[in-house]
């Protein structure tokens, strides 16, 4: 058997000047320097977005506070929104896709490289756009900064008349480009998936992360374009006259609600299912198991992913519309709990009969899991319509898409940079270290978050920049403040186990975990064609097949 | 090893402070010696939102017991299945899936999901598809950047910011069916005692009810982002005895107060700009942009709830908004501060 | 650290799959079809809610000629792409300045009617809901189309360097499909504007 890594003789790499890395840097198209383009790009905006979410709940910390102005505030919540959804979450799960993916499919990099480094620099792009707007936004009547609409910008609140300025212009105009960078990504991940996997790699053969990548890929073809066609129609209001949604010349405000959430909810689908990928990879390897129910993971994706096309007026139940149509999206949102549920019944499937190792990327596993579970149940409270009639628009909503978002997609993002640093970059994460992020980012994350649902079944609205005293909120929002800085603490734990494991992690080898799929068979880092040999598979594990030929998975799938 | 044993405890420690949220949330949600009723969505004075909140207990109880059977689940195995150091590395069975096991865990959701849906469904029509009695009190509110517009088509009544309307006997009920409509943006109506919420959107007239079985203020504020000043759009509902919001609108259907000592105070708000924006019932001031002035001090509150309805705060009010509500719509006017004292002292006639 | 092989049950069997260039063009144009969606449900949803200004019954002409024009040059770039495939240079290149012609036409009555709307009819993005819905349906349209005649003129400039063969018959393609999807757009926008509207 050959080596997959060709080797250099000693000396023929001379250290480089700085510029020459900084420009290799700048202009690669090596799917797995975008990656890390990506996920470094995403870290810098999560801090900034954990900055602005810090400055919310320090203004929130009792009633009548005035630690910042209402106008500040207003901004802050929808920077925060904005960019942690846009200029983190979305960048961060492309920068995993663009690096597991051609790997774990024993391809060389993905369909269209150059795509792919176009793609990333229109999305950091709109990052830059979205921020600008500070300087930018105030325009020829010093009327704007950055945008204050909320992240969703409901006409017709971002009409010309309510945001004077270029403050909603930015807030467009950054989604509009790294919508464009998002749709070139998600082509070139059905491409690759599609067009280069390794020879025997049937598509009921592939790593679950692929599939579950491909679906996503797909949902963003069909999610993100209507966000695009909707800020298309904004911008022709704002700027050519046009009436889309100007409800004084018969506009509809609620035609942009429609759109907006035929964008809005599967995109958090979008979101999630790249973290389930990573949980479906991580949770058999640490259970020493394969996947519990393969094809049906598959399915349940595949379900969720049309029906979370259906759903989207469940963020419109107070709107006013029929009983009819409230009935139907209480079903639909009902009916996509089922295929979510099915995925972690299959995930506490894997780890049963397992033999379960408590690294620090199965500890945000399982508390994943944990706090998923109880996500996805204030998902079905709020799905019951007049549930919501009370729940919506209160800081129940906030808990809730927190829980998700932070109790479920970060912590499965925590888990996979846990899991994957090693192979990026040839060094362990310190696991005393992470066992302090893991811990105190759990406290603060409970505190934060189990509370804050208290508020809202308390009468407390969203988006309020001060509250009345004598409602009963003041205790709640402080403890909740309390939490939101341990986790701050936790962040920095992190990061600053990034930046030291860098320099003096364990080296990690080619396959620390002792995982099965492909990438684990090359170097860590792999070399930038990532495999010497283009590998042939006979199994979903081909490196359990290797390390256990008397027991192959082929001869059972 | 310490990794395997701290993970047990934390899930131990996670069903201890269950019950400590709990109890803060118990503590913390007395609304501290107010007489007027809370926010909270669990104590319902009136029938809608008696509905939802039955259903949302029904739902809890539910999604409560999934939880458990999951969570349960979920510790088991992470206490039964933990690598232990005498499994000197041997992988355990390789279980590729079930076909059984997955029938079984779909079904049983399918079924929830039923049950749920039916349950759901029943509330959703009585409440978005009850009819409107004969006795029904009829308001149309209109939400405004960053106030409520209220009237009474019915009675000839045009108030702002504070609704009142009449408890409503089960026996023969007198709700308040709401038509609402929006000057600007988008708003939303909520009371949470008395009703789900339901939103203000212009071009889109929405419509709801609410019967309420307790006198007493209710609170409550706009739930839908607006504007600068959305966080203190703020609502206050007071449900009279029969008796009393008679007498209420009676006084409400008259014309403005005419005092002759505030005449000078008067001629000041007919002078400026006040008379564009507001309207004195009686007077040549019939501006719609701002709330209606005619009957002021019947008012607990001004500049919908942001300040209480005192001397200095209606002194500072009209003098400098921005000093109370940064980024309301009503412009410093820049009175001298004898026309301003004048003013106030006209604003205190109108009851 | 070995690597990952294991033998194929059957060694003989060839390994294909999809071309790149086709999957990723179906990529795009299903995410084009649904801004395009959106454009459409935008237009149907405001038909007769504009509360001023002209109607479609009284403004709209429906493009016939120009239409056909569009319609034949899926056919024309078909045929290009298949003459392509036989090496079939001279022809291609007839084929393919055809179809460009043909679209340059189609982009032509565009403009002259939208120059009789304004100047003639008064309808412009800002007079009422149809004239928003209109120029943004259509136009983004025409954008697809300029956008594509943009694509198609570069290759017949290749065309002309003697640059484009049969090995270039695969990516010829890919543009074709774009340009049939323009196409069916057409059909579709066409339908909805000149026949359910009025």
């Amino acid at each position: 058997m050959s080596s997959n890594v060709i080797t250099v003789p000693v000396g023929q790499t001379d250290a480089k000047p700085w510029v020459d890395e900084l420009h290799q840097w700048l202009t690669t198209v090596d799917h797995k320097r975008l990656g890390i383009l990506y996920i470094v790009s995403a870290l810098l905006f999560l801090v900034i977005g954990g900055f602005e979410a810090l400055i919310i709940r320090i203004q929130l910390m009792h009633s009548h506070n005035n630690f910042v102005s209402p106008e500040v505030f207003n901004r802050m919540f929808t920077m925060h929104g904005t960019t942690m959804i846009f200029f983190v979450a979305m960048p961060v799960l492309f920068g995993f896709a663009n690096y597991l993916v051609p790997l774990m499919i024993g391809a060389r990099d993905m369909a269209f490289p150059r795509l792919n480094a176009f793609s990333f620099w229109l999305s950091f792009l709109g990052g830059l756009l979205l921020y600008f707007s500070f300087f930018g936004g105030s325009g020829l009547y010093g009327a704007g900064s950055a945008p204050d609409v909320g992240w969703w910008s409901y006409a017709p609140l971002g009409a010309r008349a309510f945001s004077p300025g270029h403050s909603s212009d930015y807030w467009t105009l950054a989604l509009l480009v790294s919508g464009f960078g998002s749709i070139g990504t998600a082509i070139n991940i059905i491409a690759t998936i599609l067009c280069l996997r390794c020879p025997g790699m049937k598509l009921s053969r592939m790593p679950l992360l692929a599939w579950l990548n491909l679906v996503m890929a797909g949902m963003v073809l069909l999610a993100i374009t209507p966000l695009s066609a909707a800020q298309i129609m904004l911008l022709i209001d704002r700027y050519l006259g046009g009436h889309f949604f100007d409800t004084q010349a018969g506009g509809s405000a609620v035609l942009w609600m429609h759109f907006f959430w035929i964008f809005g909810h599967p995109e958090v689908y979008i979101l999630i299912i790249p973290c389930f990928a990573f949980m479906s990879e991580i949770i058999p390897v640490f259970s020493r198991k394969p996947i519990f129910g393969y094809p049906v993971m598959v399915a349940a994706t595949v379900c969720i992913a049309f029906v979370s096309m259906s759903v989207w007026a469940h963020h419109m139940f107070t709107i006013g519309m029929n009983s009819y149509a409230n009935s139907f999206f209480t079903i639909t949102t009902m009916v996509v709990g089922i295929p979510t549920g099915i995925k972690i019944f299959n995930w506490i499937g894997t780890m049963w009969g397992g033999r379960i190792q408590f690294k620090t990327a199965m500890l945000f596993s399982i508390a994943f899991l944990f706090q998923f579970l109880i996500a996805g149940l204030t998902g079905i409270m709020m799905a019951a319509s007049p549930f919501d009639w009370q729940l919506s628009l209160s800081y129940f909503v906030v808990a809730h898409f927190h829980y998700v978002i932070v109790g479920g997609i970060l912590f499965a993002l925590f888990a996979a940079f846990y899991y994957w640093y090693p192979k990026m970059t040839g060094r362990m994460l310190s696991e005393p270290l992470g066992q302090w992020h893991f811990w105190l980012f759990l406290i603060g994350f409970h505190l934060t978050f189990d509370l804050m649902h208290i508020p809202g079944i308390l009468g407390m609205p969203r988006r309020i920049y001060t509250y009345e005293p004598g409602r009963g909120w003041d205790t709640l929002n402080l403890l909740v403040t309390i939490g939101a800085f341990i986790q701050a603490i936790a962040i920095l734990v992190f990061v600053a186990n990034l930046i030291i494991s860098y320099f003096k992690g364990a080296e990690a080898g080619n396959d620390p975990w002792d995982a099965w799929t492909l990438e684990w068979s090359t170097s860590s880092p792999p070399p930038a064609y990532n495999f010497a040999t283009v590998p042939t598979v006979a199994s979903r594990r081909p490196l359990w097949d290797l390390k256990h030929p008397e027991d192959p998975d082929s001869r059972y799938e | 090893m310490l990794k395997r044993k701290s993970s047990t405890l934390r899930f131990f420690v996670q069903a201890i402070l269950l019950p400590f949220w709990s109890t803060i949330a118990v503590w913390a949600s007395k609304p501290k010696g107010s007489s007027a009723h809370g926010t909270n969505i669990f104590a319902p004075s009136s029938t809608p939102a008696k509905s939802i909140s039955d259903l949302s207990v029904f739902v809890l109880a539910i999604t409560g017991i999934i939880f458990a059977v999951v969570f349960t689940l979920l510790i088991y195995s992470v206490v039964k299945f933990r690598a232990r150091a005498t499994d000197s590395g041997r992988e355990p069975a390789q279980v590729y899936g079930s076909t059984q096991i997955e029938l079984a865990w779909t079904i049983i959701p399918i079924l929830i999901v039923v049950v749920l849906f039916l349950a759901t469904a029943r509330v959703i029509h009585a409440v978005e598809d009850a009819p409107e009695p004969v006795g029904a009190v009829q308001v149309i509110a209109i939400g405004h950047q960053y106030w409520w517009e209220f009237r009474y088509p019915k009675l000839g009544i045009v108030t702002a910011n504070e609704l009142h309307i009449p408890v409503s006997d089960p026996s023969h009920p007198t709700p308040t069916f709401l038509q609402l409509l929006s000057a600007d943006t988008d708003h939303s109506f909520w009371v949470p005692e008395l009703a789900g919420k339901t939103d203000l959107i212009p071009n889109h007239p929405n419509r709801m009810w609410m019967d309420p079985q307790t006198t007493g203020i209710f609170l409550g504020q706009c739930a839908q982002y607006c504007g600068v000043q959305h966080a203190k759009m703020l609502l206050r509902v007071s449900v009279d005895e029969p008796e009393d919001f008679a007498a209420w609108a009676r006084a409400q259907q008259k014309p403005a107060v005419e005092d002759a000592d505030a005449i000078a105070g008067r001629r000041v708000f007919e002078r400026n700009a006040c008379m564009n924006c507001h309207r004195v019932d009686g007077t040549s001031a019939d501006g719609h942009f701002g709330p209606d002035l005619t009957h002021l001090m019947s008012r607990a509150t001004i500049a919908a709830g942001a300040a209480e309805n005192t001397h200095d705060n209606l002194r500072l009010w009209i003098q400098d908004p921005s000093a109370i509500k940064p980024g309301s719509l009503m412009p410093a006017m820049k009175l001298s501060d004898a026309d301003l004292d004048a003013v106030v002292s006209y604003m205190e006639t109108l009851h | 650290m070995s690597a990952a092989t294991t033998s194929l049950p059957n060694p003989a069997t060839a390994w294909e799959l999809p071309s790149r260039g086709k999957v990723a063009m179906a990529g795009l144009i299903i995410a084009e079809s649904a801004i395009f969606t959106i454009f459409v449900v935008a237009y149907l949803f405001y038909l007769g809610k504009s509360i001023t200004g002209p109607t479609p019954r009284e403004v709209l002409e429906a493009p016939i000629f120009y239409t056909i024009c569009l319609l034949s040059s899926s056919l024309t770039i078909h045929l290009a792409a298949k003459s392509l495939e036989r090496d079939y240079r001279r022809l291609f290149l007839c084929l393919w300045l055809l179809t460009i012609a043909l679209g340059g036409l189609f982009l032509y009555g565009t403009a002259q009617e939208w120059h009789r709307l304004i100047y003639e009819r008064g309808l412009t993005i800002s007079t009422n809901l149809f004239g928003t819905t209109y120029y943004s349906l259509v136009g983004l349209h025409g954008f697809h189309v300029t956008a594509g005649l943009i694509m198609l003129s570069l290759v017949a400039i290749f065309g002309f360097m003697g640059r484009v063969g049969v090995s270039q018959s695969d990516r010829v393609a890919v543009l074709a499909m774009y340009w049939h999807f323009v196409d069916a757009v057409w059909v579709v926008v066409f339908t909805v504007v000149y026949v359910l509207g009025r």
